[in-house]
């Protein structure tokens, strides 16, 4: 029910440069993701969003609104701007009960008595903790005080919902759960959401959008599955995936309208359609040819196209079997196998990788050449 | 890199904006009046004291010659630094000082801490009910100490004997006057401080840093040494600092149980400087004692440094075992006891007891009691007195009257503005409004009640900024603000514990919510504070409720107070009714006290 729209957003802490020039448009309905290391931003984002910090440069619409204009010195008031958040910490106000808390900004609104209690109802039969209403904070599992959180923050129907880590207090399991709430949250809601975290998995498994965040810096927005399939950068590309993706030295050279990539496994050519925008170097480039784990395939005949490659290490965990596997060249790299495989030390395998899902990347500047299909 | 100011073309709609974004904020508006308000109340009046021993005065007129009334002159610090009279005036009484605080350290800084520690982290039985025995000392004013220490051992050099001479016991008079009384009065009164500071960072500290101190292997005495004291460090120091700077202020108990054998503190000879003359003399011996005090302060925040700050009202509460005392719980209780007994039952005995004797000293036979003090008549009296007993004696009940207004108004806007500074000196931590706050707040301090007191009187005894404050010299608002602004440093310093453990998170998420300032000062950070408001309420309470050095001074038959009255009469030789005063000062304060730390209880189990 909103779309958000930041243009050239700087904020300094003293002379620290935490947001470098923030460009990023949410649209309606979105769950967006800030992804990125501890340190990079993302909070500080979420928190120029939700109008508790003030940015020196830029403007941020919400639904073509003007919330800020550091240029007029204009920021409206986080109560003005529609929206709710969650804070890592939760901020659950000890002193309110479970009720009392949800029902604060409620009351503050001035709605009728019966809507704030239907309103608290609704919420937390929502979240599924319903029987909780009447206790205090400090009488709640983590997980339960999470769901209240959450419970405040929707009561108010706000059109965008800001989430801070808020799984990061929460054991692995509940983490699961809370993630698919979320998302259920999220569709039956139709809120726009905006979501910061540092864990990928989260990241991936939930939004619609992902905005990776580097150094005060956004590098990339594109949906999970394009971030995945082709990020943008090495760095990117090191960051998203576990395990990690496999880098691979090469060199390469056009050839007429045909990339020519040639590595320690194989060479490739490939179409001008799979490539970027970003401009080829002339003649000969040093180039890194990045292929996830799951992209290997390996087969114990060698059948046509199969690159001989021995077994370095087996690591079979049930669901999936890791196999570390040395090229002729020596260079190591990974497959992954769904299902249980058993494979010897130093046996020689026959490696199968389909030209359209590695990503080639240009060496010098980093940045992505070739894009995975 | 973009730089930090972008040079941006004149634009009066921004220029409104960052007008607006001042002025519609209250937060703003709050710290700009406090900064001013303190200003005035606080920065005014002591530079007001400073110029005043550099300007000659009518009473020297005569000793300097050829100045006029106004000059600028050293003379006062000539006479206190360089002349003959140095020796007597400053550099003798300091050094009492120094000797009576250093001690008075010595004793009640550890007597304090421990009984804190065994009260809330050890496993003594009793807890709540010695938890509350142990404060009392602290409700007694220290100058009724000083009586009841008098009470007891009084010997010939008074005239009139105390108990243990009526008893025959030889008192000498190094033990019935002089410092070592004076260090152990003050002693067992300014313990509270350690008490209070200690006990309160120890609940503070959730007791899983001393449990995995166990799991470490440490013993009790290492966990005590490494883990627990190391935590309340910082509390014990600026409990070292707070009873090292009252102790060399104090004038009630260094007068009593000092003047008679002439030994003077800094206070108490201050005090007859400015009672007396030359009056520019006892300012700057005043300004002698804040540097002392500054001085020691300082060294404290040197050896501190910046103190840590804990979160500890969050989204989960700590837990808190207790510590096994096992083997030396019985001598502990002992200690305890016996302790309790002689700060508390004996001298308390001793001081009710005197309010029903017809003569002191004489024992407590049926022929010397009497209720005269309290009920009698002037026609029933068996010697010559000018009074009736205080329940028949209208200016009692005048004083009762003065002093319920004067202690409720005055706490509940001390422990108030306590709350509000503290909120701004923590939410403006590391900002220049923050510790300008911080600064301003702690000068008076720094200040002996009885300076303090001169320095408000001479600022206010006609009208100030052009009339806009008008002359408060004799009215009851005049003792007020006195009072409430003395109390300033100590009822920030808990406001600002008390907001350092409200997360910022919180109001954040009131913010949030649509609760503008007000909303969030009175429903999320009033609420979470009223704990730490009630105790610091408390504690003002009980400190205006017996304060007599403040406002010795200013008191006249209208506005006086109960402990003034009591010291009125005390002086005129009623030492009986000064007695019962002070026994209905204590009740008086008893009552408050249990009435707000049933209060205070029942909302502490709320979270």
């Amino acid at each position: 029910m909103s779309k958000i729209v930041l243009s050239h957003i700087d904020k300094f802490y003293g002379d620290n440069h935490v947001l470098r020039d923030i460009n990023l448009t949410i649209e309606d309905g979105d769950f967006m993701t800030l992804l990125g290391p501890s340190g990079c931003g993302k909070t500080t984002t979420l928190r120029v969003v939700s109008g508790l910090e003030r940015p020196q440069n830029g403007t941020m619409t919400i639904d073509g609104e003007e919330m800020i204009n550091a240029d007029l010195a204009y920021y409206a008031e986080p109560s003005k701007r529609g929206l709710n958040l969650v804070f890592q910490s939760y901020a659950l106000w000890p002193h309110m009960t479970v009720r009392g808390n949800i029902a604060f900004g409620l009351k503050i609104q001035k709605l009728p008595k019966d809507e704030v209690e239907k309103r608290v109802r609704d919420s937390l039969r929502m979240m599924r903790i319903e029987e909780y209403i009447d206790r205090y904070p400090n009488e709640l599992s983590g997980g339960q005080q999470q769901r209240v959180a959450i419970a405040r923050a929707v009561a108010s129907n706000p059109k965008l919902l800001l989430l801070d880590e808020p799984l990061s207090n929460l054991d692995a399991r509940l983490r699961v759960d809370m993630r698919s709430e979320l998302q259920r949250i999220h569709r039956e809601l139709g809120t726009t959401v905006i979501y910061v975290t540092h864990d990928q998995v989260e990241a991936l498994t939930m939004s619609t959008k992902i905005a990776l965040f580097k150094a005060g810096e956004i590098s990339q927005v594109d949906t999970p599955m394009d971030l995945y399939m082709n990020p943008i950068d090495l760095e990117a590309a090191d960051f998203i995936g576990n395990p990690r993706i496999n880098f691979l030295e090469g060199t390469a050279h056009m050839d007429g309208a045909k990339l020519k990539v040639k590595c320690e496994l194989a060479e490739y050519e490939f179409d001008k359609a799979d490539m970027t925008d970003q401009e080829i170097p002339g003649g000969e480039f040093p180039v890194v040819v990045a292929i996830r784990p799951e992209q290997i395939h390996l087969t114990l005949d060698k059948s046509t196209d199969g690159i001989p490659v021995s077994v370095y290490a087996n690591q079979p965990a049930g669901s999936e079997t890791l196999v570390s596997l040395k090229g002729a060249g020596g260079s190591d790299f990974l497959a992954k196998e769904i299902g249980l495989a058993q494979y010897d030390i130093d046996q020689t395998v026959y490696a199968h990788i389909a030209p359209e899902k590695i990503n080639v990347y240009d060496a010098k500047s980093t940045r992505l050449i070739k894009r995975t299909r | 890199m973009k730089s930090k100011r972008v040079h941006r073309p004149f634009n009066s709609t921004r220029l409104k904006n960052q007008f607006l974004n001042v002025v519609k904020n209250p937060f703003n508006m709050i710290v700009a009046i406090s900064l001013v308000i303190l200003f005035c109340l606080i920065v005014i009046p002591l530079l007001q004291m400073i110029a005043t021993t550099f300007t000659v005065a009518k009473g020297e007129l005569r000793r300097i010659r050829g100045a006029e009334v106004g000059d600028f002159t050293l003379y006062y610090w000539r006479y206190i630094l360089t002349s003959g009279m140095a020796n007597a005036t400053l550099w003798g009484p300091l050094k009492n000082s120094l000797v009576v605080g250093f001690f008075t350290v010595l004793v009640s800084v550890p007597l304090g801490s421990v009984l804190g520690w065994l009260i809330v982290r050890s496993d003594i039985p009793g807890k709540k009910l010695l938890g509350m025995l142990v404060v009392i000392p602290y409700m007694v004013p220290s100058w009724c100490k000083a009586l009841s220490w008098l009470a007891v051992f009084r010997n010939k050099t008074s005239g009139s004997l105390g108990f243990l001479a009526g008893l025959g016991v030889p008192i000498p008079d190094w033990l019935a006057y002089g410092p070592i009384a004076i260090v152990l009065c003050m002693s067992l009164h300014y313990y509270a401080f350690s008490y209070i500071n200690v006990s309160s960072a120890l609940r503070s500290i959730n007791s899983e840093l001393e449990e995995m101190g166990e799991i470490c292997g440490a013993n009790k005495i290492q966990i005590l040494k490494s883990i627990t004291l190391p935590l309340v460090l910082p509390s014990v120091l600026s409990s070292i600092v707070m009873t090292l700077s009252k102790s060399i202020g104090t004038y009630g108990v260094a007068a009593n149980l000092g003047n008679r054998i002439g030994y003077f503190t800094l206070a108490t000879k201050m005090k007859t400087f400015i009672n007396g003359s030359p009056q520019a003399v006892g300012y700057a011996m005043s300004l002698v004692l804040i540097a002392l005090a500054a001085l020691i302060i300082f060294a404290n925040q040197k050896i501190v440094g910046v103190r840590k700050s804990y979160a500890t009202i969050g989204g989960k509460g700590g837990r808190s075992t207790e510590m096994k005392l096992g083997k030396a719980k019985v001598p502990l209780m002992v200690f305890l006891v016996v302790f309790l007994f002689f700060a508390m039952v004996a001298p308390m005995f001793v001081l009710v007891m005197e309010t029903f004797q017809i003569t002191t000293g004489n024992g407590y036979g049926l022929d010397n009691l009497t209720l005269y003090n309290w009920i009698g008549t002037v026609d029933e009296a068996q010697r010559y007195i000018n009074y009736p007993g205080i329940f028949r004696n209208p200016e009692f009940t005048r004083a009762i009257w003065n002093t319920i207004r004067l202690t409720f108004i005055g706490s509940i806007l001390t422990a108030l503005c306590g709350q509000f500074l503290g909120y701004i000196s923590t939410r403006g931590r590391g900002k220049w409004y923050g510790s300008a706050t911080e600064q301003l707040v702690f000068i008076p301090y720094l200040m002996s009640g009885v300076a303090f007191s001169a320095m408000y009187v001479a600022m206010f005894n006609r009208p100030r900024l052009g009339g806009l404050i008008p002359s408060l010299y004799g009215t009851f608002g005049l003792i007020v603000l006195t009072s409430v602004v003395k109390h300033f440093p100590f009822a920030s310093r808990s406001g600002t514990a008390n907001m350092m453990q409200i997360s910022t998170e919180l109001e954040e998420a009131a913010d949030i919510n649509g609760a503008n300032f007000w909303q969030r000062m009175g429903k999320i950070v009033l609420p979470l504070a009223k704990n730490g408001f009630i105790s610091g309420f408390m504690l003002t309470f009980i400190s205006i409720a017996k304060e007599l050095d403040l406002i010795i001074i200013m008191m006249d038959k209208r506005t006086q107070t109960m402990s003034y009255l009591a010291f009125t009469y005390s002086q005129e030789g009623y030492n009986q009714m000064a007695d019962a005063i002070s026994v209905c000062v204590l009740l008086f304060i008893l009552v408050c006290y249990i009435i707000a730390n049933k209060f205070g209880a029942d909302i502490g189990k709320a979270w």
